[in-house]
Order: C-alpha cells, then structure tokens, then sequence
C-alpha cells in the first residue's frame, strides 16, 4: 500500500512501483477488484496527496483547471458557471455516492469509450496534465483517447489536472440510457459554442471505440454560422437536421447489451439535432455562461 | 356487492396494533439499525468460506477434473465434486434432475462443478481459479422452439418438459359466429427476481454428524429433505433455521448454497459461510421464463368475447425446477380475468442449455396477463372500443366459469376494480418547456424540452390463483404459547412460514394480539423443529399462517378460560380473554389470567388446511384446481419521447381486492412493489442470453428501477371478505405484479400507436419518428 | 497491513488486512459491524452507504487502506445518544422496511440528504435517492418516510 501525501512522492511512487495501481475514488477500480477482474500488486493512493482535490481559473481567467482528485459533486456545485457541460455531464454519472467519490481524471485514467466526461472534454478542447518523475506534459484531449479502455498516459505518467477552457457561450450535455438515472450512457453528445474564438466543439461517448469528435459536424455549423453569430435566430432548421446527421455519421458504434449501433446513430442524430437548437436558442438570448 | 370498510371479526376490538390495523414490524427496530442479521451476516467463530467454480460454458462434456493444485494452495481446506456427495447426487424441487455438481455435463452456464473450503474468500476464489476441468464444448441448444419437438438430443425429454392442455367449449363453432377475429404474438424476454439480499448461509456441523443451516430460503421443510437426501443423512440430522431473507420473490425457492455448505462443513468439520456475488447471484437463482405466446380472440361486434385461443411456450432452461407447474399456472389463467365460454389452450414448457427458469411472483400468469391484455387491446382497437369497455362487458364475475372447468367462487369483484379506474381522474400533463428534467422522459439524461413527447394511457386486467393448486394440497403449522411475566400474559408464535420481507411475522403478532388480547407477542425463530408451514410462494403465506396462528390461539384461548371456567365455577362459556383479565359477558373482569395460570404455560399447536383441490385432467384441462383467486388491475399513464423511444412512468394506478387488509401499510407495500416490478419488466428488466450465455450478469446492465423511474400509485384497496379464508383475507402479493406490465405496454402503444409485440420494451422499439425530426406525414 | 480508523466514534487499529480489501468488508468482517449491506459490490444499489470524514459513499468502492486515520460513520452510528435516529424512526413508523436488505444504505443516504436539504421536494429526494435500490416496496413508502423525517426534524414549513 503506498500512500504519499505530496504529488512529488506519488509521482516518485508511481516510477518505482510499476505495478502498483493508482487509485483515488475507486468508483472504477473497486469494481475490477470485487469482480475478481483486477488484483493490482499494490495500490497508490492518492487520496491523501495534498492540493490535487480543487480548481483554479489560469490563463487569465480563461482556463478552468481542475485537480485530479476534485470529485463531481464539487464540480456539479462549483463549476456549473464557467464549465455548464461537465457539470451537467458530472450530475449524470452514477448517484450521489458515486459523484462524491468519482473525479474526472479517474475517468480519464480509465478512458472508457462511455466516460461521461469524455464528450465534454472534447467539445472543451481540454488538456491532460500528465506528470511523471520526467516531467510534465500537455495531451490534447484529441490526442488522449488512443483505443478502447487505452489512453496515451505513460506508465510512469499520473494525471495532475485537466485544463478546460471556461465556457463562452452555450454548452449543452445530453446523456441518452433505458433509465430515467443511475445509467451508463447507451449514448453521448456533448456541444460547446465558443463565442470568443468563435469555435464549435463536440463530443460524443459510447459511440466507438474512443470518444469521438463530430468534425464534420463542427466544420458545416462553423460555416453555417460564420458571421451569424450574434444573430443566430438566422440559422435555418436544416442546419440542425444537418448537424444532426453529421453527428451521427461521425460515430462508429456496435451493438452491445445497452443498444444496437442503428440506435446509437439514430439517437445521436437526435441529439445533435436537439442540443443545437437549445444551444442557438441560448446564444440568440445571450445567455452566455461565466 | 358494497366495499367492505370495516373489520369482519375482531375478538378484542380494544386491541393495538391487532389484525386490521397498520402495525410496525417486530423486525422493523433492527432491520432500521443495521442489527438485523440476513443470512449473508451469519457468523461463526472460526468458520471457513465456500466458493463455487462454475461452468463457463452453457453445454460441454466434462472429460476431467483435477483439484490437485488447488488443494495445495495454504490456506485451503478442501475442494469437493460430484464425487465428494453423499447421498442422491441430484436436487429440485419437484424432479431430482439437478446436479449437486455437475458430472459428465453441464447444462447451462454458471452450472456447479465444484466448491472449495478456505480460510480466506479470496484464497478460495484463487484456488478455483486453479481447478482445471477438462471441458469438450458441445453445442448449445438454444432455441424453446425446436425443443418443443421434443427430439432434442442431450435434453431431458427430448426438449419437452410439459404440455399442457386446456380445451373448453367449442372454438371452432365460436369462430365461425365471430364478428371480429384478432390474432397475435406477444414475447417475454427473461426477467431476473433481483432481490438484494444475495444468496448464502451458514453450515455448522454437529457432533452427531448432523449439520444445522442457517438459511435464506422460501421453504425450510422442502429444503431440508432435498439436503437430507443429498446429503445422505436422515431428516433428523439436518436442521435448517431460516435466517434473514433479503428479498425472494420466487427465486429462493430452489435450492443455493444449502447443500455445498454443508457438505464443507461435513467434511472439514468447521462452519462454513457461503455468499453469493452479485455476478454470482445472476447464475445462482432461477430466472422468470422467457415466453412466447399466440393469441388468438374473437368477438362479436359489440365486444362480447366468443373465444380465446392461446399457444404458450415457457423456456425453463436446462433443468426442471418448477416448469411444469409454472406453465399449468400460465396455462390456467391464459385466458385472462374474463368470462368466455370457448378456450382452447396450449401450453409447452421446454428445456435448453439457457439458465434455469423456475418460479417467480406471478408464476407463469405474468406471462400469460401481459399476452392476454395485450391481445385484448388489440381487439379493443379493432372493434374500435375503448379497452377499458371491452373489460367491463367481459370481466369475469362470481358463478362464471374458468376454462379449466371451476366456477368461481368467492368474491370476483372485476367491475368495482375496473370502475375505480374509469372514474379516477387523469394526471395534469406537463408544459415540457418549463418542467424540470427529471418529469420528463430520460429524467437527469437532459435529452428532451418537450421535444418528441406524447402522452399514453394503458389498462390492463390479471388473475391469479391464490395457494397452490392442482391437488397439491397443504398444510401450516403453528404453536401458540401463553406464559406469565411480570404479572402479564405473554404469547409467543412459532411458526415456519418463512418471512422474506413481505411481513408474515407482522401478521403473526397481530393474529395473536387479536385473538388472545395480550399486549406483548414473541416470535420465535424459523426452523425445522415445527412441522412445516409450506412454502412463502403463490401468495399463500399470509392465508395459511393466519388459519394455522388463528387456530392454536383459539385452542390456547380454550385451554385458558377452561382453566378459569373451573377456578371461577361458571361455565366457560360465559368467560372472554381480554389480555391479562378473564371477563364475563357484560365485560367485567373476573379474575386476572396471571391467577389462573401460574407458572405454568399453556402452548397448543394447530395444523391448518385449507379447501381440497384437485388436478386437471390431462386432455382437456378441467378439474376444480384452485383454492380461491385474486385480482388486480392497473391504469397506466405514460409519456413517451418518440424520437429517442425513452418513456417516463407518469403514474399507475391501481385496484385490488384483497379480502381484508390485514396490515394496510403492509398491503399498500405489496402493491406497490409488485407493480414496481412489472414496471422494470416493461421498459428496462431483461437478463439478455445469447447462445445461452448471460450478457449482463450485473446490476450496471441489468437494470431494475430507481426511485426516479417510479411515478405516483394512487390505489383503491376493496376489501370483499373471502368466505373461506381466515379473517377474509386474500392473497396479495402477486396480483399486482401481473397487470403492471401489460397496462403500461398498452399505454405505449396508446402513445406510439406501435405494435410492440415484445416485453420489455426498448427504447428503439419505440421510436416512431425519423432523426432529423421531421415526422412522417399523419 | 494495519488500519487505524474511527467508526462512529471509536478508534481501531485493525491488522493483516488485505491490500485490495473494500471498506465494506472491512467494517463487515474486521470490524464486525454488519449493518452495512453487500448487495452488488460494484455502486450499483447503495445498500454499502456509509459516510467517510462526513462525505456519503458506497463502502464497496472504497480500498479498506484508503480510510487509514480516517472517519467512518455507519448505519450502526447515525444516532450518537445509541437510540433511533429519527430517520430511522421514520422508516420504521412509514412502513418503508420490507426485506430491509436496503434499508441501512438507504437510512443512511437519506440521513445525508435531509442534513443537506432539510426539505427536499418529491423529484430531489427520488434524484438523491436514486443510487440506492429497493426492490421489495416500489419506494412510495421510502419517500414518504423521508418527508415525515424532515417533518419530524421540524425542517418542514
């Protein structure tokens, strides 16, 4: 059992004991080791490890960075202003018990094609802090996801923050599962508005392999809105059967015991549809966060 | 028939907490406090843990098994197979067909081939993991219908476990007289009973070579003998006590750790606790079966039913469990609560390499309700008739007939339950642009503002036999005894009808403190040192403790005034027990019972039966096979987001009879949680088998409801006494299970104007509109 | 390995506790306090609920190493007088305890809710509530024992 109380330990920790599993919430690993899944050598603790567990705004204010060990009950309570999604995103993931123990970085760490946080990280173009005793590194959340359940940390690597730019206009997270809470999304979608770029930025979760991005999608509305902006009544209705469309051409799912890859496009195609419209309907009331 | 309002008969109306009223439960402080001990709490000082290796594969012949690496490992004790037991090396509840452990095959995935003994659950799973079976994979059979050829090779006759047939009337006269002639097929995947508690207990072994279980079962006695017999040891040296039980619903009634515990404890002569993982659990129990159904009506023009005919396949999987008698109790009631003079009923319960399916609350009529009402909305639609007039016109009523031949008796009051729900006002719908997310379809999801929204609203009529039927006929033993303490009469209740959580030790303390007026009740644990009680199953628990409880206090009530009768001179007669005095007629206390007891106890034990049955014939079906019958009905209100096909349980309504209410609270939970549950099998519930493998042996993917998915249930409790029964009573817990699921099916196809031909419902089985949201011109 | 831990209110020091063990099993099984509830191992049904230095979780999520020095409150502590908490009377006057294999996750969640939101609406409490399963009473009576908790606890306007 190792239990450092820095983030220089734990790093120096995680260097020399390879095997050893990080853990901070359990939310995901707890669940391996009960089922007999996962029987790590060791265990790193990283729940005692000091100033990981709360937010700071840098950047000049423009950036959100969000410790590894701040759970999302703090981000669904501190956060709804400057990230509305990944709040939003937060208070779908698992109940109360959950939320107060599960952080972004564990989901991150675990890279779940269905990590809730996933499409928001996206759409946010967040960034990854990975530290190892060899330094620090930025990832580009495009650049994170590298495979089912895999992702582009180091073995010697823990993730210190997530960097997620602040919101500047409208965001909008929708979750779609058999039940009303409590789910493991079937399907995902996150959209972020970036009015001071200005920029669209999506997600989408348990769609493929990875969380995805709707390039397309964001490339037809970019275009669509280009000096619409400030007058997004403007945009035409087939813009979002478009996007729509898009977003769900961008997937790549398969069917499995939570939906059918059909359901999957259908419904994200659905939306992306939706989300926009609510989205447009936000920035034509200025309803811009933070 | 007026509703009954009042208690029918209480002996001492000044009486707390007696029958009739809402008393707490004598579990509820320690279950409230974490006390409580559940069978996965037992404890021994010293004991070892039980692990079980099961088969991954749903077919394969076993060609060896060799536990030496496991047996080397520190820390363990022993690893046991089909070898190892010492008796029959089969089990079941009505056919000796299930192994132990599996030899020369397994059946299904998750089958029992070996348990290990270990100091530490870890260390014992480890050892598992290095039991090598040498398994050749055969293929699975899967398929209910080709097993229904009954020339299936490598299942237990051929495929077929039973056909059942009722026939009744003449449909084919019927038919040529029909008006309107629907036809239909109405699937059920797999529900799973879910309960929390996970199976397990506690194996002690005795000096005199008998072993004593502590338990989480349904039925001590029918445990005991299977134990016993597997075991190889008389009934005198098994012992079962029931420990708490967290939840059953039906699948606790077959056998789990019982016989792999004791056979540990037997052989390494220390106690043995045995619990079930969550994965585990899923493997470990029986499932409802999985139905297919045909149902064919016909009517005349203004809806009066001419015929029913039904075709229903009931997948038991790869042993026999209760099959046989699950598909007679679908087949029974395949016709529904309705008056109809031609039936023609056809029921097959097969075998396959898929997990054994056996009881669960509504044994067999939950399938046949859901095709019944399902069908019947379909006539209604035909006949372009509101469903719920269609039930009225054809419900069912006291001194009609059932298919199988019985006129029913006792109180059938359809139309008074139908009623309620025609005059109970709709719920107010909901401005989806300004209501909060979690009224709407997809609840924290935040997938809709309005969008994609409409409105269902479903009815569905069930019935059910209350006790067992078809000449199975039984007993319940209680014993009643009476003491002084500090001055008072004090009565303690020992009775083996299980308590699973469905409050039949509430009713045990509320008999006695009706019937003998004392103020303080103890129960006594639940063992097989009684006779037995039978099982808690088909609703009967309540019926037959309450007789078998009523009976040794009237008996103990006797013995008591007798004594005072000779100590006063008067004749008894003239004597009433109220708690600690003995009063005369004008209720004028005589002489205090303390008095006329003693120190001595007076303690009567009472064998309660209830009415005889008898079986079915085997070629038409008919024979008087029920003890009573029992009926519920549910309104359900839904909404329904057709692009997405999420749906919002918007409220449920619903009416029983249940005889008398007992224990008011106690009912309303009944209702409650059975319609809860025909809730999850309509839109979320279904343990999903491919090739006879289990995809989603968890709680993240077999999803039962959150209270977020559960609406408001306003409900109308009659209370018609039933002329045969103690205090009037009926059976509850199963009604309401029955009629929950299609009403809300029915409800969705109001909303989507979707066939829907399959329970539960998916969410892309309900989408009625394009993505891009543009609907399909009406 | 050895975990030093406070459960409602009195030390522990507990030895050879293995690595990968969860606080559930170590409160059950060390411990000995077996109110806290095995149900689904993975955060599926919170009948596991305990509070951990004040925050609510599911004890199976939680490595036993992870609460060295730590503050556990279980079911078996809610009320520090060693009577009923009035949640816990609650439930029992409610009749919201059937096979009451979720009641102790569930008396404890909603013990964290009302000391939150002393007066939740009907759709707060089935949100806050929603990680805790019951299978045996539909929930009706479980949300009625919540308000009659915070109407008891004198929250209520």
């Amino acid at each position: 059992m190792l239990r450092p109380s820095s983030w220089r330990g734990a790093m120096l920790l995680r260097s020399q004991y390879p095997d050893a599993s990080p853990i901070c919430g359990g939310t995901d690993l707890m669940v391996d080791i009960n089922f007999g899944r996962a029987r790590p050598a060791t265990l790193l603790d990283l729940t005692s490890v000091e100033d990981i567990d709360s937010w700071e705004l840098i950047d000049d204010g423009r950036t959100v960075r969000i410790g590894a060990g701040m759970s999302y009950t703090r981000i669904i309570d501190e956060l709804s202003g400057l990230c509305p999604a990944l709040a939003q995103a937060a208070r779908t993931i698992g109940s109360p018990q959950i939320r107060n123990r599960g952080t972004v970085a564990g989901n991150l760490a675990t890279a779940s094609p269905a990590g809730d946080s996933h499409p928001v990280l996206l759409a946010c173009w967040a960034q990854v802090e990975a530290e190892s005793v060899r330094g620090l590194r930025l990832i580009d959340i495009d650049d994170f996801f590298v495979g089912p359940k895999r992702s582009a940390l180091e073995p010697d690597e823990l993730i210190r923050a997530v960097r997620v730019p602040a919101a500047t206009g409208p965001q909008q997270f929708a979750k779609v599962g058999p039940r009303n809470a409590m789910v493991i999304a079937t399907v995902s979608f996150a959209l972020n508005l970036d009015t001071a770029t200005p920029r669209v930025g999506t997600g989408i979760g348990s769609a493929g392999p990875t969380p995805l991005r709707a390039r397309a999608a964001e490339q037809m509305l970019q275009d669509s809105l280009d000096d619409r902006w400030d007058a997004p009544g403007s945009v035409d209705e087939d813009v979002g059967r478009q996007f729509g469309a898009l977003v769900a051409e961008a997937a790549s799912p398969i069917d499995d015991v939570r939906g059918s890859a059909e359901y999957r496009r259908h419904a994200l195609a659905v939306l992306g549809r939706r989300c926009l419209s609510w989205a447009l309907q936000d920035l034509g009331e200025g309803e811009v966060a933070a | 028939m007026t509703v009954i309002e009042t208690p029918t008969r209480i002996t001492t109306p000044s009486v707390v907490d007696g029958v009739g009223a809402s008393a707490t439960r004598p579990d509820g402080v320690p279950k409230v406090d974490g006390s409580f001990i559940y069978s996965s709490d037992e404890y021994h000082d010293g004991s070892l843990w039980g692990v079980t290796l099961r088969s991954p594969h749903p077919r394969a012949r076993i060609l060896a098994i060799d536990t030496s690496q496991a047996e080397g490992i520190d820390g363990v004790r022993c690893v046991l197979t089909h070898r190892d037991v010492p008796g029959s090396k089969t089990y079941g509840m009505k056919v000796y067909d299930e192994p132990v452990l599996a030899f020369d095959e397994v059946r299904y995935q998750g089958e029992p081939v070996a348990v290990v003994a270990a100091s530490h659950p870890e260390i014992a799973r480890r050892a598992c993991e290095l039991i090598v079976v040498d398994y050749e994979e055969l293929v699975p059979n899967t398929d209910p219908e080709m097993s229904l050829t009954g020339r299936v090779d490598g299942l237990f006759g051929g495929g077929l476990a039973r056909h059942v047939r009722i026939r009744h009337g003449d449909v084919g006269a019927a038919r040529a007289l029909a008006d309107v002639v629907v036809e239909g097929r109405y699937e059920m995947g797999t529900q799973d009973p879910a309960f929390l508690g996970p199976e397990s207990g506690l194996a002690v072994p005795l000096g005199d070579g008998g072993v004593e279980l502590y338990v989480s079962c349904q039925n001590l006695h029918l445990d005991q003998q299977q134990v016993a017999d597997c075991l190889g040891l008389p009934l005198d040296k098994v012992r079962l006590v029931l420990s708490g039980v967290g939840g059953a619903f039906g699948g606790k009634e077959d056998l789990n750790v019982h016989i792999h515990a004791c056979m540990l404890a037997l052989r390494t002569g220390r106690p043995v606790r045995m619990v079930y993982s969550r994965e585990e659990s899923f493997f470990g129990h029986v499932h409802r079966h999985p139905a297919i159904a045909d149902i064919e009506l016909g009517a005349t023009r203004d809806g009066r039913l001419l015929f029913t005919k039904v075709r229903l396949v009931l997948d038991g999987g790869a042993y026999t469990s209760t099959s046989q008698v699950v598909i007679a109790n679908g087949c029974y009631f395949a016709a529904g609560a309705y008056d109809v003079a031609n039936v023609e009923i056809d029921g097959f319960a097969t075998y396959t390499n898929n997990p054994p399916c056996g009881a669960m609350r509504g044994f067999g009529a939950v399938q046949s309700c859901y095709a019944i009402e399902s069908a019947m909305d379909r006539l209604a639609a035909a006949l372009e008739m509101h469903p719920l007039e269609l039930r009225m016109r054809n419900a069912i009523g006291e001194g009609d007939m059932l298919p199988t031949g019985q006129p029913v008796d006792g109180p059938a009051p359809v139309q008074e339950i139908l009623a309620y729900l025609r005059d109970l006002p709709l719920p107010a719908g909901v401005d989806h642009g300004t209501a909060d997310m979690r009224a709407r379809p997809g609840g924290v999801g935040n997938v809709t503002r309005g969008e994609g929204i409409r409105r269902g609203v479903g009815y569905a009529l069930g019935m059910k036999a209350i006790g067992f039927s078809g000449g199975m006929d039984d007993t319940c033993t209680a014993r009643v005894t009476v003491w002084i303490r500090d001055g008072e009469p004090v009565a303690e209740v020992y009775c083996a009808g299980p308590e699973l959580g469905q409050g039949v030790v509430t009713l045990e303390a509320q008999i006695a403190r009706t019937e003998l007026g004392v103020r303080t009740v103890e129960l006594r644990d639940k063992d097989t040192d009684i006779a037995e009680s039978g099982a808690s199953s088909a609703s009967r628990q309540s019926w037959m403790t309450a007789g078998a409880v009523a009976g040794a206090c009237g008996l103990v009530r006797d013995e008591i005034l007798a004594r005072g009768a000779r100590a006063l001179g008067r004749p008894a007669g003239e004597l009433t027990l109220d708690g600690p005095e003995i009063r005369d007629p004008a209720g004028h206390p005589l002489v205090p019972v303390a008095e006329v007891l003693g120190p001595e106890a007076v303690s009567h034990a009472f064998t309660y039966r209830h009415r005889p049955t008898e079986p079915v014939d085997d070629e038409r079906g008919q024979g008087n096979a029920h003890v009573a019958f029992a009926y519920a009905a549910h309104r359900a209100v839904v909404d329904v987001d057709v692009e997405l096909g999420l749906v919002k349980v918007v409220e449920m309504a619903t009416a029983q009879d249940v005889g008398k209410a007992m224990n008011p609270a106690g009912v309303e939970g009944q209702i409650e949680g059975g319609t809860v549950q025909g809730l999850g099998l309509a839109v979320m519930e279904e343990l999903q088998i491919t090739d006879g493998r289990v995809r989603n042996p968890s709680f993240t993917d077999y999803l039962i409801p959150t209270m977020l998915d559960v609406p408001p249930m306003p409900m109308k409790i009659f209370e018609f006494p039933h002329p045969d029964s103690p205090y009037g009573l009926n059976g509850v817990g199963e009604p309401p299970n029955l009629s929950s699921t299609p009403a809300i099916l029915n409800a969705l196809r109001d909303a989507t104007g979707l066939e829907l031909p399959r329970a539960p419902v998916r969410p892309s089985d309900l989408i009625t509109e394009p993505p891009d949201g543009r609907a399909e011109p009406e | 390995m050895r975990v030093n831990v406070t459960v409602n209110g009195v030390a522990h020091s507990v030895d050879h506790v293995w690595a990968l063990e969860s606080l559930l099993d170590f409160l059950r099984e060390r411990v000995g306090l077996r109110g806290t509830k095995n149900a689904c191992e993975q955060g599926e049904c919170g009948s596991c609920s305990v509070y951990v230095d004040g925050v609510l979780v599911c004890s199976c999520l939680v490595a036993a190493v992870q609460v060295e020095g730590r503050s556990v409150v279980t079911v078996e502590g809610l009320d520090s007088g060693g009577g009923m908490h009035p949640v816990q009377q609650a439930f029992l006057d409610a009749g919201a305890v059937q096979c009451g294999f979720c009641t102790p996750g569930m008396v404890v969640a909603a013990h964290c809710l009302l000391a939150d939101n002393p007066d939740p609406d009907d759709l707060t409490v089935r949100e806050e509530l929603s990680g805790n399963l019951c299978r045996c009473t539909g929930y009706q009576k479980i949300l009625d024992a919540v308000h009659l908790a915070a109407e008891r606890t004198g929250a209520a306007p």
